[in-house]
């Protein structure tokens, strides 16, 4: 099947089966949920409406929030921002990382080892602790976390790309183009990269649900999406010291998260276990999911 | 004069013991009753794990002590399966369906079949890749020593473990090896590794040896040094061995029956000669044909199309599709086994008694040579000496090659052969020396050399299935070099590629379809037509039938020869295959350590070199028809 | 190998006949050698992301508090007003020296507010490692020797959920669990009292162990599983089997030593991300550890403990990581001895 619909094809064919399904189903409600909420959320996220901890009750079915907002319209309405900005970091990331890995890999020796040593320097960088140290000297803006959190899932993909790419760079279809003086670019982009596809696809789901992950701890560290504004991660921080009044307010959201997370996570294992063809995704997924890359360091 | 090429008048085989070390007289006690039949397989099945599938069924034999019975079969024949079933074992996703191996009296296909206890020790197994079947992190000495742990020394009639892994040593021809027990296995050669295999193998003097084309990978020389280490192991010790390959000369020189099998399917058995010289099944009759000999050059005859797999099997015969003696019973009702001629040759067809007749090879033309004489050299290379990194593979090398005449580079692996050929085509750039083209001087990096010149040099890879782009349409990978090296519309190369699938004989309409819906040969002509959609003048094929089926060969071999000579292409062959070489190759060069050793159009016909008559006396032959 | 051949370039023969002769050695050489290499340009990031980004750091220090003296003083005091390169110098000067500077908060040395926080977060990270590899370890192995049983399926399932999860989600639903709400057995804050060693106070290092170990947990589990499983589907284990050999043996001696290389890194990969780990689960449970210190200075914008924690975190990975590849290559005698 051609590059340009193979994608589309192993998405469908990985909600087709049990696994698939039912990820795509607990992650697909709860970004409904996220997407919708702002707009049915019975009373406004941010004002006081209510006493402190409150438990639940008519009119308020989660209770109150530390300050007496309504939590069940904050949980409404604080995971939008949360969703878009782990999907920008998410595809600017993996793209970064791809570009790098192929590169990498294709060109070998001097690019290779460059590229490689400046992602062995950014991969000392736990992703929390190197989006710390962004967001110490400018601030929590919402464009930096993105950009800090792509920066930390460039070099991660990049390595997986990377040992997936020197595979399918031994292949001798790729000699073949050569062997036509075709440009060093339009190989990369036209033998090499068609062939990655369902190592792109995992890490996308991969490094989403890690996207969504990190700007959440982000947010429950408060260096997040800035109060007042609804954020799951925040309300988790927040409410804690509420803990034995009113649990929603920590509960709700921790659930929320947990089920878009799972469910993102086994329909990425479905994608990796329903790719066909020669990259050995299952194989490549445990060992990304681990964190390595088969045949890591050069 | 017909006789199976036996090795009675042979020097005694390697593995003769020397006169320091005792003779290795079958000392130990075989638990079986001598004269009676050692092994009995009763129609053995084995299906997918779950299904009704049948991978392998109806497979009965019987192998008397001593005997060499080789099982012959392309790629999905199943005789792998049959092999590791004669031990009780089954691959993963595959189980047992039936069937008795009955062993000594007892059924090992029983559950509860106490195997262990028998493997290792009275049954033993050779695989195919010595590679990866040793373990690469347990020194050589221990893997050998693990087979004493496990099954003790009491077959060993007194001898410690110590002396008998002394003794195995010898006789397979390791025991110069330094400290060979103390290395890992990826310190030693292949044909090294293969030899502590079989060391391996024979350590408790089992009753029965099965061997999984052992020789797989190896080139001629060690394969004739490993053939005949295990031809002499298993005389001297009286072993019985099942010998699976797909290569049937091999077969030839060492079995004592051949056993063909085809999808599955037991159909033809026999004494090795009779089943040679005068086979009952059209399958090993087509095989046969489509085999080169290393004495003749005649013209093969390849089989269109591929054996049925697992779950897809039709009613009827299940060669019927490809056959040319098949008639309307045969596609409805299986055949029956047909008893052939004297004793226990039979074999699997309606037509057998006829077929039998027909000697396969009889009415082969041979070979037309493509016409010698004004053949200006249409490539010439001159000291042409070239390395990877600080190693040199080639020295000063020169040799031309005249128009319209196919050249052979032959050579054991590492010898350079694929070096001269990526040199040439510019795969290659780090090189001395001169290769000129029609009087141009090529370029060593080929980024450099115009379109005119790649255009007219093209190369052909040997694995079908890495040299196609599984993300790209046939007619995309066939136009890919139109596009590049010329501009013509859209139109224009599509009929041009069209043409060029053509010419490798395949229809147009393969043009929309994906490499991994094709088989091994189809894809191979996809890689065919690719490379002369631009018309080139020289055709550089690399092993390009090494990865292929027997029966496929014979095609693609054929399909080389015609565009050699209605297209005038010029032909530079790499390869290992001397029989193929004999056939197809009009002049011949020979390489040996990245030199020259000789160069000639009738180097195996006469020999200058040693060398060279080394090379002819290692092919193993088959029985000359 | 292909790096050391690229370094030395063609002429260096010699030096390439050393490396093929000892290759464990140079391995481990040129392995430091790049580990030093990789902090000292780590270094350059810290330094760069602290102290050069736009924004002056002073401003960001200061905050809304901004007057032209404080300024003053603060650029003074973070030697601002020279060039980058010299800044550079001094700081990484003192750092080779042992002198991290003084936190902006508290005006006090920094190395002696940190560095017992430097202890208690080892402890957590090498506890929190050893119970994670070996449970987990052991559930792999086992869900692999019993490979699709329900037992396997199970497993592989809670693993694929729990590997989902936040620390914090983690954490919470522990705290949730064992302190405030189903029982009340474990303290949901983990104050080790000054003066006192994290080993004093196993009842406070309960929750913040087992969150980590959870955390990690999966990760081990699914590697030791897919390792386990790919030794025990290659032909030299069948060639075993074949053999013969006990299962015991054939599990243990041929399947498991080559299970070890890709498990040995996945156990580094995962003390690494312990080191990211500890920041939101010390938080959580106000666990005195560099993880609190980096959140508090942070907050605080106090840069040079900023620049510190982040420095030791970071250092702690080059060293795992050199470590894991060293035991990796002797782990694998095709690498370790010359073929």
């Amino acid at each position: 099947m051609s590059a340009r619909w193979e994608w589309l094809a192993l998405l469908g064919r990985a909600a087709r089966t049990q696994r698939g399904a039912v990820g795509l189903a607990l992650a697909g409600s709860v970004v409904l949920l996220a997407i919708i909420g702002p707009f049915v959320a019975p009373h406004s996220p941010t004002l006081s409406v209510t006493g402190t901890f409150v438990p639940p009750a008519p009119g308020y079915p989660l209770g109150g929030d530390t300050i007496g907002r309504d939590v069940l319209s904050r949980v409404l309405a604080g995971g939008w921002l949360l969703l878009a900005v782990a999907a920008g970091a998410t595809v600017l990331g993996v793209g970064a990382g791809v570009v790098v890995g192929i590169s990498a890999a294709y060109l070998g020796r001097v690019s290779d080892g460059l590229l490689m040593r400046i992602v062995d320097v950014l991969l000392a960088f736990p992703p929390l602790v190197f989006a710390l140290l962004l967001l110490s000297v400018l601030g929590s803006h919402v464009w930096l976390i993105l950009i800090a959190v792509a920066v930390s899932h460039a070099p991660q993909v990049a390595r997986v790309v990377r040992a997936t790419a020197l595979e399918v760079c031994e292949r001798d279809f790729v000699r073949a183009a050569e062997l036509l003086a075709m440009p060093k670019r339009r190989v990369m982009a036209g033998e090499v990269l068609p062939n990655l596809i369902s190592v792109v696809m995992v890490e996308l789901g991969l490094r989403f649900t890690y996207s969504i992950l990190i700007i959440a701890g982000l947010s429950f560290l408060s260096f997040g999406i800035q109060p007042p504004a609804a954020n799951w991660g925040l309300m988790i921080n927040e409410n804690r010291i509420g803990l034995a009044a009113n649990p929603w307010g920590v509960v709700a959201p921790i659930i929320l998260i947990a089920i878009l997370t799972i469910g993102l996570n086994t329909f990425t294992d479905a994608i990796a276990r329903t790719s066909l063809g020669v990259e050995r995704p299952t194989e490549q997924f445990e060992l990304a999911a681990a964190g390595i890359a088969a045949g890591a360091t050069p | 004069m017909t006789h199976v090429h036996r090795s009675e008048e042979d020097q005694p085989p390697l593995s003769a013991p020397t006169a320091a070390s005792a003779p290795a007289a079958p000392v130990a006690e075989s638990a079986v009753v001598p004269g009676a039949q050692l092994l009995s397989v009763e129609g053995l099945r084995v299906v997918i794990a779950g299904s009704q599938a049948d991978v392998v069924d109806e497979v009965s034999f019987g192998l008397d002590q001593g005997e060499v019975l080789g099982l012959v079969g392309e790629s999905g024949s199943g005789k792998t399966t049959v092999a590791l079933a004669l031990m009780g074992h089954t691959r993963r996703g595959l189980a047992i369906g039936g069937g008795r191996v009955m062993f000594d009296g007892r059924d090992l296909l029983e559950p509860g079949a106490a195997l262990r206890a028998l493997r290792g020790a009275r049954i033993a197994y050779v695989a195919q890749d010595p590679a990866s079947a040793l373990n690469p992190t347990l020194k050589v000495g221990t893997q050998l020593r693990e087979v004493f742990r496990a099954h003790g020394t009491g077959r060993l009639g007194g001898a410690s473990a110590e002396e008998r892994i002394g003794e195995l040593l010898s006789e397979v021809r390791l025991e110069q090896v330094q400290h060979a027990l103390d290395v890992y296995p990826h310190q030693l050669s292949g044909g090294q590794q293969q030899r502590v295999m079989l060391a391996m193998a024979f350590a408790c003097r089992p009753d029965l040896i099965i061997l999984d084309e052992p020789t797989t990978g190896l080139d001629v020389t060690t394969q004739r040094h490993v053939l005949d280490t295990v031809r002499g192991l298993c005389r001297s010790y009286q072993v019985a061995a099942v010998y699976v390959s797909h290569d049937l000369a091999v077969v030839g020189e060492l079995a004592d029956r051949v056993g063909v099998m085809y999808a599955g399917r037991l159909v033809e058995l026999g004494a090795t000669g009779p089943v040679f010289r005068t086979p009952g099944h059209p399958y090993a009759r087509g095989l046969l044909r489509a085999i080169p000999s290393p004495t003749r050059a005649h013209v093969l005859v390849g089989l269109e199309g591929h054996p049925p797999p697992p779950g897809r099997r039709p009613p009827g015969c299940f060669f019927a599709a490809r056959c040319d003696f098949a008639i309307d019973a045969c596609r409805t009702t299986a055949p029956a086994p047909v008893s052939l001629a004297s004793g226990e040759h039979w074999a699997r067809c309606r037509r057998a008694g006829e077929i039998i007749k027909l000697p396969p090879l009889a009415e082969l033309p041979e070979r037309d040579r493509v016409a010698e004489g004004g053949n200006e050299p249409l490539l010439r290379v001159e000291g042409l000496s070239a390395g990877y990194g600080e190693r040199q593979v080639l020295s000063d090398i020169s040799f031309t090659v005249g128009a319209r005449r196919c050249l052979a580079i032959v050579g054991e692996s590492g010898a350079g052969k694929t070096t001269i050929a990526r040199c040439i085509v510019g795969l290659h750039s780090r090189w001395r020396g001169t290769i000129e083209f029609k009087g141009t001087q090529l370029e060593a990096d080929r980024r450099r050399r115009g379109r005119d010149v790649i255009s007219r040099i093209q190369y052909i890879f040997q694995n079908p299935y890495t040299s196609l782009n599984p993300r790209k349409t046939v007619g995309q990978i066939v136009e890919q070099p139109l596009r590049e090296l010329f501009s013509l519309p859209r139109k224009e190369r599509a009929r041009r590629a069209e043409e060029a699938l053509e010419d490798a004989a395949l229809s147009g309409e393969y043009a929309r379809r994906y490499p991994d819906q094709l088989s091994g040969g189809e894809r191979q002509r996809v890689a065919i037509a690719r490379a002369l959609v631009v018309e080139p003048e020289v055709l550089i094929c690399d092993e390009v039938t090494s990865a292929l089926d027997v029966s496929v060969q014979a095609a693609i071999v054929e399909l080389l020869h015609r565009l050699q000579r209605t297209r005038g292409v010029t032909l530079l062959l790499v390869t290992h295959n001397l029989a193929l070489v004999r056939s197809l190759a009009d002049d011949v060069l020979i390489l040996r350590d990245g030199q020259i050793v000789e160069h000639g159009p009738s180097v195996f016909d006469q020999p200058k070199s040693e060398y060279a008559a080394q090379l002819l006396t290692d092919i193993p032959r088959l029985a000359p028809a | 190998m292909s790096v050391v051949t690229a370094a030395a370039g063609r002429g260096s023969y010699r030096f390439r006949r050393l490396a093929r002769a000892h290759p464990v050695l140079c391995h481990v050489a040129v392995r430091v050698a790049l580990g030093i290499v990789t902090l000292w340009l780590v270094s350059v990031v810290i330094f760069a992301a602290t102290q050069v980004l736009p924004g002056n750091a002073a401003y960001a220090v200061l905050g809304r508090s901004v007057t032209p003296q404080r300024l003053h003083a603060v650029e003074r005091l973070l030697n601002l007003n020279r060039p980058l390169v010299s800044q550079y110098g001094s700081w990484i000067g003192g750092v080779l020296h042992g002198n991290f500077g003084t936190s902006l908060a508290n005006g006090e040395s920094v190395s002696a507010l940190i560095g017992s926080r430097i202890v208690n977060s080892a402890v957590l990270v090498v506890a929190a490692g050893v119970i994670g590899t070996l449970i987990a370890g052991v559930l792999g192995m086992l869900a692999a020797a019993r490979r699709d049983s329900s037992f396997d399926h199970g497993a592989s399932v809670i693993a694929l959920g729990i590997a989902a999860l936040p620390e914090f989600a983690v954490a919470i639903a522990l705290v949730i669990l064992f302190s405030v709400l189903v029982l009340h057995v474990l303290p949901a804050v983990s104050a080790i009292p000054a003066g006192t060693e994290p080993w004093q106070n196993i009842n406070e290092l309960i929750l913040p162990v087992a969150t980590l170990a959870i955390v990690i947990a999966p990760y081990i589990f699914r590697i030791v599983r897919g390792a386990m499983i790919e030794a025990l589907e290659s032909d030299y284990v069948e060639m075993a089997q074949l053999k013969g050999l006990s299962r015991r043996r054939v599990l243990l001696l041929h399947a498991f030593p080559n299970a070890l290389p890709p498990v040995v890194q996945v156990i580094g990969l995962n003390l690494l991300y312990l080191a990211g780990g500890i920041v939101v689960v010390e938080y959580v449970f106000d666990y005195p550890g560099m993880g609190a210190a980096l959140v508090d200075a942070v907050s605080n914008r106090d840069i040079p403990v900023i620049q510190f924690t982040v420095l030791v975190l970071t250092a702690f990975y080059v060293f795992v990581n050199i470590t894991t590849d060293i035991i990796s290559l002797l782990a694998s005698p095709r690498r370790r001895v010359a073929g």
